[in-house]
């Protein structure tokens, strides 16, 4: 059986990862790639190595989508093009048409055609919103307390929300819906990447979120497997336990500053307005309250375990990112030193 | 984990009960063993290398900072005796539901220091609390850090399921905020979430009852305005808060007895059981009943609250 997998986004980090991984994969005939830029150079921009992928230059939002999945006999679709935060030229309302008008493109035109067997959408855990009155930890079958009204979580609900009508629809397709916690490694780019390099962190006052994050590497795993094998279902992907931010804070040997909520807030936003960072409303609620989520389910699909948890996948990420040099933890080593010396 | 086992019984206890004059370590060694724990404590606090679990527990911070903290409390202020320990089962999942009273839940506190000093498996207990507590900064992480968590039935079932000890006070807001005149008078009991709970994780119900809390802040009154502009569920009036600000925050020093009860089995049950709702309603009315019957003979085993005092 000849196997063509249509990867969307593939211009970002994780998206050409897993098209490099099903490019190698020799039970796969053809690997077709699109975004709406070109994938970044691997000589001069890090870029990753698509290998044999093929590019197509495609906007999601036209139903140009349409043609290349009637065309090339596309069976597998993997849809990793979901933005987290919004680029420096488009804006918000181009983030949201691109994440959700492009996923209802993209169904539509799978939902037609004759030939597509399996969809895997890659959601995040953010679906679940952020309130002090959710439970602790997530499966995947708990409604959200509060459903997500900004940003990159609406975005993702609303997207889940056409993934599930697709599925209802064409109950002959296998459609995986993985839900990730934040993506860290060493060639992620995110918000919350970007938060963690900088100097010194801001934290919202008298509160320590719980943070869960899943490594790059066991992500490209995760999606590599949903592609090539039938694993139906909605799953929430992430390294096992959880580190509070103010351990983050202390493994990166960064200095917190602490900041009441509506300080915080103000900072947050007029980050994002002189466009030094990118913190939406609901990244300062993760910030404020956290979240866990139950990996159990996806464990049991797939008889696999993350090979990072998420405190070796944030460990991985400082130190690819030469994040070290404690200071405070340098002058216990000398007192340490002193007091073994004296005696 | 044996470090910290060491690290425990060496200075503190040992200084207190003085029980290891038989054979008396050298002094040196004592103080360079000290030093190097301190450090290492130190150095894995700074680091950020300790375990938290998904909760957001961190038994290291909670074992060595904050229950060291509240200990004086526990054993100076209020003089907490305990009874019934061996009804709290050494390993695996149960839950433990007691009476709430006190204007603050100091009660929960005490209860969790109970548990860990004074039951021999040294039993961490995972409280249960309102969702008003995790929207208060500070208060809503450290109580998270001390292994509390959210009264939902998603946390009951999955904490039970781990084989935690778990502790609820069903009476909630009604019996923490209730007004002096009605103490020791146990509330509605909920909705019975709590016994579905137990029911569905095949776990024992420890009936527990706390004597002692009900006098640490006579609620004599309640400013219902200025509670619903702050969004607290009630402004307390007692004899010295207001009146005397901060100062009117010190507990009177009333004489506590916590006992825990024999153990109610749910494992005769079927899981299912826990959707026939009259079978729930019929075990909450049992708990309950229980819970004030050993409420009642505890007040009287007590006596005055004051002991020193001639009211």
């Amino acid at each position: 059986m000849t196997r063509t997998v249509l990867v969307t986004g593939v211009s970002r980090h994780i998206g050409a990862r897993v098209a490099g991984v099903l490019a190698a994969d020799p039970e796969i005939d053809r690997v077709i790639g699109v975004d709406t830029v070109a994938p970044p150079s691997v000589a001069t921009d890090d870029g990753v190595p698509l290998g044999r992928t093929e590019f197509v230059r495609v906007d999601l939002r036209s139903p140009d989508i349409a043609q290349v999945i009637s065309s090339a006999d596309i069976d597998t679709v993997v849809h990793m093009s979901l933005v987290s935060a919004p680029r420096k030229s488009g804006g918000r309302v181009d983030m949201k048409e691109h994440n959700v008008i492009g996923a209802m493109q993209l169904l539509a035109a799978c939902q037609r055609s004759a030939t597509v067997r399996k969809v895997v959408v890659r959601s995040t855990t953010a679906v679940y919103g952020c309130t002090p009155r959710d439970p602790a930890v997530f499966t995947e079958t708990i409604e959200p307390h509060e459903v997500p009204a900004h940003g990159y979580a609406k975005d993702a609900f609303e997207v889940e929300g056409y993934v599930r009508g697709f599925a209802r629809r064409r109950a002959d397709v296998d459609v995986s819906l993985l839900r990730f916690a934040n993506f860290i490694g060493p060639g992620v780019d995110s918000p919350l990447t970007r938060y963690f390099t900088q100097p010194v962190l801001p934290t919202v006052l008298g509160f320590d979120p719980r943070l869960q994050f899943v490594h790059e590497d066991d992500a490209v795993e995760v999606l590599r497997r949903m592609a090539v094998e039938e694993h139906p279902g909605t799953f929430n992907v992430a390294g096992d336990g959880v580190l509070l931010l103010s351990q983050c804070v202390r493994r990166a040997g960064r200095a917190a500053v602490p900041l009441p909520t509506p300080a915080f807030n103000l900072l947050g936003e007029a980050a994002r307005r002189a466009g030094l960072a990118d913190f939406s409303s609901e990244q300062l609620r993760l910030l404020s309250y956290g979240r866990a989520v139950d990996t159990s389910a996806l464990s049991a699909e797939l008889g696999w375990r993350p090979k990072y948890s998420t405190a070796a996948a944030f460990d991985d990420f400082i130190r690819n990112r030469g994040m070290t040099g404690n200071v405070a933890l340098g002058l216990v080593d000398r007192l340490a030193g002193l007091l073994g010396a004296g005696r | 984990m044996s470090e910290t086992a060491d690290a425990r019984v060496i200075p503190i206890d040992a200084a207190r009960r003085g029980d290891h004059r038989a054979e008396p370590p050298r002094d040196d060694d004592v103080l360079d063993r000290r030093i190097a724990e301190v450090l290492a404590f130190l150095r894995r606090r700074i680091s950020g290398e300790y375990e938290v679990d998904e909760f957001g527990y961190d038994p290291e911070l909670n074992d060595k900072v904050l229950l060291e903290l509240i200990r004086p409390l526990y054993r100076h202020w209020f003089r907490v005796d305990t009874l019934g320990m061996p009804n709290v089962p050494a390993e695996g999942g149960a839950l433990v539901v007691a009476n709430h009273s006190g204007t603050l839940p100091v009660d929960g506190m005490m209860l969790q220091v109970a548990l860990h000093d004074d039951h021999p498996a040294r039993r961490p207990v995972r409280l249960l609390g309102a969702d008003l507590v995790y929207q208060l900064p500070v208060i809503g992480h450290l109580a998270r850090k001390t292994g509390h968590t959210l009264a939902c039935p998603e946390d009951a079932d999955r904490l039970l399921r781990k084989g935690e000890l778990v502790g609820v006070f069903p009476e909630g807001f009604k019996g923490v905020g209730k007004p002096f005149s009605e103490r020791y008078r146990l509330q509605r009991f909920g909705r019975g979430g709590f016994v579905a709970s137990a029911i569905r994780a095949g776990v024992p119900i420890i009936p527990c009852a706390i004597v002692g809390a009900e006098e640490i802040y006579p609620k004599i009154g309640d400013l219902r305005l200025l509670a619903r502009l702050l969004g607290f569920p009630y402004f307390p009036i007692t004899p010295l808060f207001p009146w005397l600000g901060p100062l009117g925050l010190i507990p009177l020093p009333s004489k506590w007895l916590i006992e825990f009860g024999e153990p109610i089995r749910t494992d005769d049950l079927d899981p299912s059981a826990a959707d026939d709702p009259m079978l729930v309603f019929n075990l909450t009315d049992q708990v309950r009943e229980n819970i004030q019957h050993r409420l009642n003979e505890l007040r009287l085993r007590r006596g005055p609250a004051f002991p020193f005092l001639p009211i």
